[in-house]
């Protein structure tokens, strides 16, 4: 048998570990390796974790058409799936964002009521009233504060406990357990125990929303309980997922958001001056585009032999789609660098595409817009009160932002 | 121009309904879209394109 070299093998020899590290003093761009990838082509190889090499693709179309790709799959549980940390012993229970359809529409068409754009509509004034409510403490709080703690964290966290039905006087225990669930860097033991004692929460909660249902998303997933549509187990599942995905992306891009318009300080006062609902839109389409706070890309594994320019992407082989550097593709978005509230950033993938976008994604658009046209123009003088080396940032994170941002008025 | 929608593929993002609310809404029990205006007056044509290019699941299709 004569050994030659496979240029793929080769590839995966050479290919660089996933996830890199973004350079120092640009904590808003994405890695500089990511970007150089995709500079050279529109299919690279890196490694991850556990040694394995899965692609990874960098341009914004490709990644479009594959996450819309009825060859892709998104099962955790398939073969050659790029997983982002080990499977905790015993493994967990997926949910739908885990699954492929059938069962993630089965699953996923039971809680998009909630999410419809005239029910989000209808949320805004009390989503308001939260956040004039929270200004206000922070006005009569200390000075300078932590905005991650006093702001930016309670305003989702409120919200998602309003929609769902949970008591937010319990907050301190499912963030701290959500805090680990979505660190990389934990063992796969604690991860196991924070999800499992949220399983637990959320199953004692649901066993009270079947005895006393309400007008609440859990109530309506207890419904179904009740009538033998969803395992009680399953409910318990969607409860975490939605309660963790309502908490840390939101606050994340209210945080890190505020980070940046400090640092463009021309754009802060673009939101400043405004209270037109068009013009607020566009900005928060674009801070969703810019900063791109799901850095770890999607996760999928080809069913299929899939070619991507010129090049095959074999069956059972993982892809991650690297939605931060879509964002920053400049075949799609002039001077992609450039945060720039006035320009049309809606194609924006921060969301993911195909039929796992996120389902929480007008919630989330509604509660930034009401964060955005309020906060800067109820405290015009807000500013940091530490200078951008000394923030920390969450590298370590599926979710990145800041740990705390310190600031003043 | 005319356009037709699937609902089987649908997965409820609302994001027809942004872009061009005279002529998508959604459905009460699942948020599932429904289309009000299948002849679309030339004026929200541009509206209906952008509707149709954010569609996350590609269930709103546009002839001319």
């Amino acid at each position: 048998m004569t050994s030659t070299v496979n240029p793929v093998d080769e590839r995966a020899a050479r290919a660089p570990e996933f996830p890199m590290a973004r350079a120092a003093g640009c904590p808003f761009d994405p890695p500089p390796g990511l970007r150089n990838m995709q500079r050279e082509g529109p299919l690279a190889k890196v490694r991850l974790w556990d040694g394995s090499t899965p692609w990874l693709v960098t341009g914004y179309a490709d990644q479009r058409a594959l996450l819309g790709d009825p060859r892709v799959s998104a099962d955790i549980n398939r073969s050659g799936y790029p997983r982002q940390a080990p499977m905790p012993p015993g493994g967990t229970g997926v949910s739908f964002i885990l699954k492929d359809d059938p069962e993630h529409a089965r699953l996923r068409r039971m809680v998009t009521a909630p999410f419809a754009i005239k029910r989000v509509e209808a949320m805004r004034p009390g989503v308001q009233k939260i956040v004039d409510d929270l200004i206000d403490e922070l006005l009569a709080g200390p000075n300078p504060v932590d905005l991650v703690e006093a702001f930016a964290l309670p305003v989702p966290s409120l919200v998602i406990c309003q929609l769902l039905g949970v008591p937010y006087a319990d907050h301190d225990f499912f963030q701290e357990n959500s805090k680990v669930i979505i660190n990389r860097n934990v063992t796969p033991e604690q991860r196991s125990t924070a999800h499992g004692n949220l399983i637990g929460y959320l199953d004692d909660l649901m066993g009270e929303k079947i005895a006393h249902p309400v007008d609440d998303l859990l109530s309506g997933l207890a419904g179904r309980v009740t009538a033998g549509e969803l395992a009680r187990d399953e409910a318990a599942q969607m409860g975490v997922l939605l309660l963790i995905a309502g908490h840390e992306t939101t606050a994340n891009m209210i945080a890190l958001g505020t980070l940046a318009l400090f640092e463009h300080p021309d754009q802060l006062a673009l939101l400043r001056e405004t209270d037109d609902p068009k013009r607020i839109s566009s900005a928060v389409e674009e801070l969703l585009r810019y900063l791109h706070i799901t850095h770890s890309g999607r996760r999928r594994v080809a069913m299929a032999d899939i070619e991507i320019g010129g090049e095959v992407i074999r069956a059972g082989e993982g892809l991650i789609l690297a939605n931060d550097i879509a964002n920053r593709d400049p075949d799609v978005f002039a001077e992609p660098d450039r945060l720039d509230l006035r320009r049309d950033a809606r194609r924006h993938v921060a969301f993911g595409f195909g039929v796992h976008q996120c389902l929480g994604q007008p919630l989330a658009r509604m509660e930034l817009q009401v964060v955005y046209n309020t906060l800067y123009r109820r405290i015009p003088t807000l500013r940091p009160a530490t200078e951008l080396e000394r923030i920390p940032f969450k590298h370590d994170g599926s979710v990145y932002g800041v740990y705390e941002l310190p600031v003043t008025w | 121009m005319k356009v037709t929608v699937d609902q089987d593929k649908c997965v409820a993002s609302g994001q027809c309904v942004v872009a061009a609310m005279e002529v998508f809404d959604q459905r009460d029990e699942d948020g599932i879209v429904v289309l009000l205006t299948p002849e679309p007056p030339a004026g929200q044509a541009e509206d209906v394109r952008h509707a149709a290019a954010v569609c996350p699941a590609l269930a709103i299709e546009i002839q001319d």
